[in-house]
């Protein structure tokens, strides 16, 4: 097993899963039989020794996380492990790979999870687009029940959990760990306000762990091999590998599992290959659409959570949308606002109403209509729509590559507005 | 008490409130939106932004929403701040970019909490240049407009009509800026709390239908404080007048009573006001047997005649009209002749009740003790039909086992999500014991389906279990056994346990077994109130003046020579038979507002006053004397009943009439009188009553046209008229500002136009208004008063073969006289049914929807089968057919022979 690639060293080349015969004999649910030896408190210690942090773009210690469900004999409530497999983020595809293609490695890593933080029924939340992900996991759900893996004594340790794969409504919001919870409980997917937080007062008021499906396949491996074997997959200070994918006009656009804390050079050079001929690389988003630019004077930075937050941007999902030369970046980022602002669960009002309306501006300028007082209402947006003036981190997220935007390609939204036309329009295709 | 501070200024506030409450309180203008004091804190309009600052050296701070942030001792606040200041205006410029600016055309327009909001923030021009988002429109039914383009998505409406009132046909569709508030398809809303969307919403997506046919803005109407007639509850609410017309009835806030909110028959009940039918001039019956209008005088002088021919005069008062008209007409009469004017029935079930309430052993709760009572056990009620506000009460009731639990996991009680997210299925204990299902149920931990009787038996068991010395049940099945125990036992674990019965469970043994089961809570140490509810809006106050159980049987047993009846339609309340032969040879005079078989009968009828053209005294069935005032000074001949009864009887010489000129001075004789009453004049200041000098004045100071309304009659300005019984001008002319609270003409102050201004009038924002809520309590329990157990336990409940237990089902729409006239109402009324068990029916071969035949009080009814899965067998529920209540419970045969049969 290579095991300096972890999360997918068991991908087959014919990209068909292992079963779950193939995926013992590759070693498969030898981590769970350690894990149920171990006591929960351990393997909270483990995970949190390892600096295993976040993959789903929030980046918050998994340990701790789980250290804040409640224990002890008066907290004798029901616990739940939520699996967000709601991977709707534009330009991330990062999950789908491993839910695709490890299965049992998800249903693994539910279990083990689960019984760190004595949570009796788990479910995977899985986009509603995910068709083959969801009967892919179906089916690895079916297969370790079979094989006393789930169920009401888990290899006779008197540990009990049911798996649920939950194929979700459809929406981006949902993706928000709290208002993924809403959702499960067959209400309309509203964000919730924290305090309480899920891990006191989740899925339906009872203790609650969300945790992203990246983050969750590294736990197996964690128990296994060692934290101290983890921290050394990583250049940095946190441990493990993180999947990288990168997407653009790159010549190789893929995703690739690599140390944490791999440059952004080498992610784009040696492995997408470089930009296409007659391209250049002005910036990339590094982690999704919530993430801001980080100009191409910057890429030599390691992709780490660190050092992106450094540069005022976020390694979020670590899944890089690259804008070359010959596109606009306002009608790149009128794309993602569209998608923000349709995507707005409507709750709250800087976000339900702010959004359109950033949207329709950016709209404006590229279409040659544009106003020198829309950069003013850009930037005031974009320093209301921050996390204490919305309701949860969907605005924010929205206005991580404007807020950007509006500092680095200050020039050409003031050349749209000044000339009133998009200088892009007449030598390349739109975005869309 | 905690100290915050505010741009460096202290101010206190209670510890568990939330900011927003503690600036409101504290008298500070703080915008706000989503949050609302009955609703909670939710954080979804993002209005009430300010700064929060980590501690003296901490300059930068951070945006919080003061909705959400609990209070800490010392916690540092800005309101001044000029980030949040721009924010807050940003956040109503986010709101206009859809919101249409159709306030002139607009019903909210005036007294929008939108419109004030606006202007608080600073913001005035809209920077927004693009097309905004049109909705469809619904019809929500015969109360509620909707105009969703206006909608700024606070999603008050859905919060307060799902989770507050438990309704469930409306809800928030589709999502970002396409939220859309309404039903899934047009259609009536179902609730009988829809009305309060008018209130609650912060703008003019739902408007007050039947207003808007005859609409005035808020500043052109009188507004004066009323007291809703249309059950014993006593919600205050203000009543509109322009024109002479009574436009509308909105709610009006009693800390104590009904809070926020009223039911759907309160608010759109009042069109028997207006109605063209109303009796206006007195009527005289001539020479060719019909009724014809004649002159006041010569009204007054033929009552007056009849008054003093002599013979036996028998005086019926009414329980919907005022103290102050029936004790006028018992002066007149005498004691000895004058009855309450309910069925023999009633007359019986309201003197137990008055004895029970009058004890002094028992807590009679306000429906805000009702709200926090933690463990309740409902014996015949069905609340939602009888006396929709007090099961609105109930459903707040059972939320507080969650609240507890969520505060002991520090979620404060007015994160309202959080809560109910952390409560889940924890709900304080709810028990119903009805024949039929009620709209209660859902929040229930136990509906129970059975007879009269056997709720009565299972009442007394409960009170058996809870105190050994209480009378035990003989041979009580053993589900019922085990179902008393449970109740026993939540019962006694509870801190506030609240007992509810009342007159429409029909039965003495019901009201009975409900007074047992506080007497043995009493016996246990517990201190328990008990809810008897009560028909009508003065119910309990005739009780409380009326001697025995005088129902009309008493009243018309013996020939009289004249009967005058007080604001009563006696077909409801007897046979026609019986009414036929007592009233045969007697001289009829009636006082009414509003025409009915009983006034066309009579000899001499004398148009009285509504609520809306007098004011006047009602005691709630919380034992609470409240005073309602009038905002029609009538240009014709309505006057209250008992200025006619004065007059008519100064005209026959009669003493007890001369010192009447006021309602005051009618309402001192009756403190002084009778003792229940020695608190009554203290219900609200007297007519005397001025501040600095001057009257309180009913019209705000925007009111316009009063030069010209009347131009088309006559261009010179009227004299306005002056109340002889109340402290209020007429006009916009006196004082206003802060007053006495049952005082309150309408919500108004600087900078706050809508409802939401009450927050200025309160002494604890959501609490008590200042100077304490208004009416008089007159029945209080004291530590030394008994109440000995009840002890006549009904055998259980035996179906008789062809026969059934005929019982009646109330309905909120139709059951209650007046409000049943009202235009809207009637909308909303469906046909008498009559209901019975799925087995009942197969028995006798019927389907749902089929006419069965069945008589009452000796009349042949046809009534369209309902089907009810809990009714139980050998018992059939009567609905629609309030005025045959006289006849009720009774045992009936019921036949599939139907249309023709007789």
């Amino acid at each position: 097993m290579m095991m300096d690639k972890p999360l997918t060293a068991l991908i087959q080349p014919d990209g068909m899963p292992l079963d779950i015969a193939g995926y013992e004999r590759a070693g498969g649910y030898q981590a769970l039989r350690k894990a149920l030896t171990m006591t929960p408190e351990a393997i909270i210690a483990e995970v949190k020794r390892s600096r295993l942090r976040g993959r789903g773009g929030g980046g918050f210690s998994t340990g701790r996380k789980w250290e804040a469900v409640p224990t002890g004999t008066d907290a004798a409530r029901q616990h739940y492990l939520v699996v967000n497999a709601d991977e709707m983020e534009p330009g991330s595809f990062k999950d789908r790979l491993l839910l695709e293609q490890t299965p049992h490695q998800m249903i693994e890593s539910v279990i083990i999870s689960a019984f760190a933080i004595q949570a009796d029924i788990a479910y995977i939340f899985v986009r509603a687009e995910y068709v083959l992900s969801l009967s892919r996991l179906a089916r690895a759900v079916a297969e370790a029940e079979a094989r006393g893996y789930l169920g009401a004594d888990i290899l006779g340790s008197g540990f009990a959990l049911t798996i649920h794969v939950h194929a979700s409504g459809g929406r981006y919001i949902c993706g928000e760990s709290s208002a993924l919870l809403t959702a499960l409980e067959g209400r309309r997917p509203l964000p919730r306000s924290r305090p309480p937080r899920s891990a006191l007062s989740g899925l339906w008021g009872k203790p609650s762990i969300v945790n992203n499906v990246e983050t969750l396949c590294n736990v197996p491996h964690i128990v296994e091999r060692g934290a101290d074997w983890f921290l050394g997959l990583s250049r940095g200070a946190d441990g493990g590998t993180k999947l990288y994918g990168l997407s653009g006009r790159v010549k190789r656009p893929g995703l690739w599992e690599l140390p944490l804390g791999t440059s952004l050079n080498e992610i784009l050079e040696e492995h997408a290959g470089g930009m296409q001929d007659g391209y250049e690389c002005r910036a990339v988003l590094p982690g999704g659409a919530s993430t801001a630019f980080v100009m191409n004077a910057d890429f030599d930075i390691p992709m780490d959570f660190t050092s992106v937050q450094k540069l005022g941007s976020s390694l979020g999902t670590g899944n890089i949308m690259a804008l070359d030369n010959q596109r606009c970046p306002i009608g790149m980022l009128r794309n993602l606002e569209h998608f923000f602002a349709q995507e707005s669960c409507g709750f709250c009002t800087p976000c339900r109403d702010g959004l359109p309306w950033v949207e329709r501006i950016l709209a404006a300028i590229e279409a040659g209509d544009g106003e020198a007082e829309d950069l003013d209402t850009l930037a005031r947006h974009v320093s209301f729509l921050n996390s204490d003036g919305t309701f949860c981190d969907l605005a924010p997220g929205a206005m991580a590559p404007l807020g950007s935007g509006l500092k680095h390609f200050r020039a050409e939204f003031e050349q749209h507005i000044a000339e009133k036309r998009c200088p892009w329009h007449e030598t390349a295709e739109s975005w869309a | 008490m905690t100290v915050f501070l505010i741009d460096g200024k202290e101010y206190t506030a209670k510890p568990d409130e939330n900011l927003l409450q503690a600036c409101l309180g504290a008298g500070l203008d703080l915008p706000y939106f989503c949050w609302h004091p009955a609703l909670g804190s939710v954080g979804a309009c993002r209005q009430c932004a300010v700064k929060q600052y980590a501690n003296a050296e901490d300059t930068t701070g951070k945006l919080v929403m003061a909705c959400m942030t609990p209070l800490a001792e010392g916690a540092r606040f800005s309101l001044a701040d000029p980030e949040t200041a721009a924010f807050r205006a940003s956040v109503i410029e986010w709101l206009m970019i859809n919101h249409p600016h159709d306030c002139p055309v607009c019903e909210e327009g005036g007294e929008c909490h939108l419109q004030d909001m606006t202007v608080m923030t600073g913001h005035a021009y809209r920077r927004y240049r693009f097309t905004k988002r049109t909705h469809r429109n619904q019809n929500l039914g015969p109360f509620i407009k909707h105009e969703m383009n206006r909608c700024i998505a606070c999603y008050r409406c859905t919060r307060f009509y799902r989770d507050y009132a438990g309704g469930r046909d409306l809800d928030v569709f589709a999502a970002h800026d396409h939220v859309y508030f309404g039903r899934h398809a047009d259609g009536t809303l179902e609730s009988e709390f829809s009305g309060n969307l008018v209130e609650v919403c912060p703008t003019g997506v739902f408007t007050d239908k039947p207003f808007s046919a005859r609409y005035a803005r808020k500043w052109d109407m009188r507004g004066a404080p009323s007291i809703c007639t249309h059950c014993a509850l006593g919600c205050n609410t203000t009543a509109n007048e322009r024109a002479g017309e009574l436009r509308r009835i909105v709610n009006r806030y009693n800390g104590s009573v009904n809070g926020y909110f009223l039911c759907d028959r309160g608010r759109f009940g009042y069109g028997f006001v207006n109605a063209p039918d109303r009796i206006r001039t007195p009527l005289g019956r001539g020479a060719d047997g019909k009724q014809a209008p004649i002159s006041r005088e010569d009204a007054v002088a033929r009552f007056g005649a009849l008054l003093r021919a002599g013979g036996r005069i028998v005086g019926i008062g009414s329980p919907r009209a005022s103290l102050e008209s029936n004790f006028a007409l018992r002066s007149l009469v005498g004691a000895e002749n004058f009855h309450p004017g309910v069925s023999a029935h009633e007359g019986v079930l309201l003197r137990l009740v008055t004895d029970i309430l009058t004890s002094g052993a028992v807590h009679v709760p306000s429906l805000r003790d009702v709200e926090h009572a933690d463990a309740v056990c409902v014996l015949g009620s069905d609340l939602p039909n009888a006396a929709p506000r007090a099961a609105l009460a109930l459903r707040q009731a059972v939320r507080g086992a969650g609240i507890v639990a969520a505060a002991a996991a520090e979620i404060p009680y007015w994160q309202d999500a959080g809560v109910r997210t952390y409560a889940g299925e924890v709900r304080s204990p709810l028990f119903i014991a009805t024949p039929a299902a009620t709209r209660l149920d859902d929040v229930a931990h136990t509906a129970l389906r059975a007879a009269p009787n056997d709720i009565a038996r299972l009442g007394f068991a409960v009170a058996a279990c809870i105190d050994p010395g209480a009378p035990a049940v003989a041979d009580l099945s053993a589900d019922l056994t085990a179902q008393a125990q449970l109740i026993a036992q939540a019962l006694l674990a509870a801190d506030r346990p609240l007992i509810v019965s009342g007159v429409e469970a029909g039965e003495i043994s019901v009201i009975e077994a409900a007074a047992n089961i506080a007497i043995a809570l009493r016996a246990r140490g517990k201190t328990a109130a008990l809810m008897l509810n009560l028909p009508e809006c003065n119910s309990l106050g005739l009780a409380l003046m009326a001697e025995g159980a005088g129902g009309l049987a008493a009243a018309l047993g013996e020939p009289a020579a004249l009967v005058i009846v007080l604001e009563n339609d006696l077909f409801r309340r007897a046979g026609s038979a019986v009414l036929d032969t007592a009233l045969a040879a007697a001289h009829l005079v009636v006082l009414d507002h509003s025409d009915g078989p009983t006034s066309q009968r009579a000899e001499l009828v004398l148009p009285a006053a509504s609520f809306a053209e007098s004011g006047g005294t009602l005691v709630s069935s919380e034992g609470r004397a409240q005073r309602f005032y009038q905002p029609i000074f009538a240009e014709n001949d309505v006057r209250a009943a008992w200025r006619w009864l004065g007059e008519a009887g100064r005209a026959a010489g009669n003493n007890a009439c001369a010192g009447w000129s006021t309602e005051d001075d009618i309402v001192a004789a009756l403190g002084s009188t009778l003792p229940h009453f020695v608190a009554a004049p203290r219900a609200a200041p007297l007519e005397t009553f001025r501040i600095t000098g001057k009257r309180i004045s009913s019209e705000p100071h925007r009111f316009s046209g009063r030069t010209a309304m009347n131009a088309d009659r006559n261009v010179r300005e009227p004299k306005p008229p002056v109340s002889a019984d109340s402290p209020f001008s007429a006009t916009m002319e006196g004082y206003y500002g802060k007053m006495p609270p049952a005082l309150l003409p309408f919500a108004w102050a600087p900078g706050w136009n809508s409802v939401q201004s009450v927050n200025k009038f309160q002494a604890e924002i959501g609490g008590a208004l200042e100077g304490g809520d208004p009416g008089v309590r007159l029945l209080d329990a004291h530590k030394d008063a008994t109440l000995a157990y009840y002890t006549e336990i009904p055998e259980p409940f035996a179906p008789r073969p062809g026969m059934w237990r005929a019982v009646m089902l109330p309905r909120v729409f139709g059951d209650e006289e007046l409000s049943a006239r009202a235009a809207p109402i009637r909308e909303r009324m469906s046909p008498p049914a009559i209901a019975l068990n799925e087995q009942d029916a197969a028995q006798i071969g019927a389907a749902g929807g089929q006419l069965l035949a069945c008589e009452l009080d000796g009349e042949p009814q046809h009534l369209a089968l309902e089907i009810h899965p809990g009714l139980p067998r050998g018992v059939a529920g009567i609905s629609g057919l309030a005025a045959k209540v006289h006849a009720l419970p009774a045992w009936i045969a019921v036949t599939t022979s139907g249309l023709g049969a007789s």
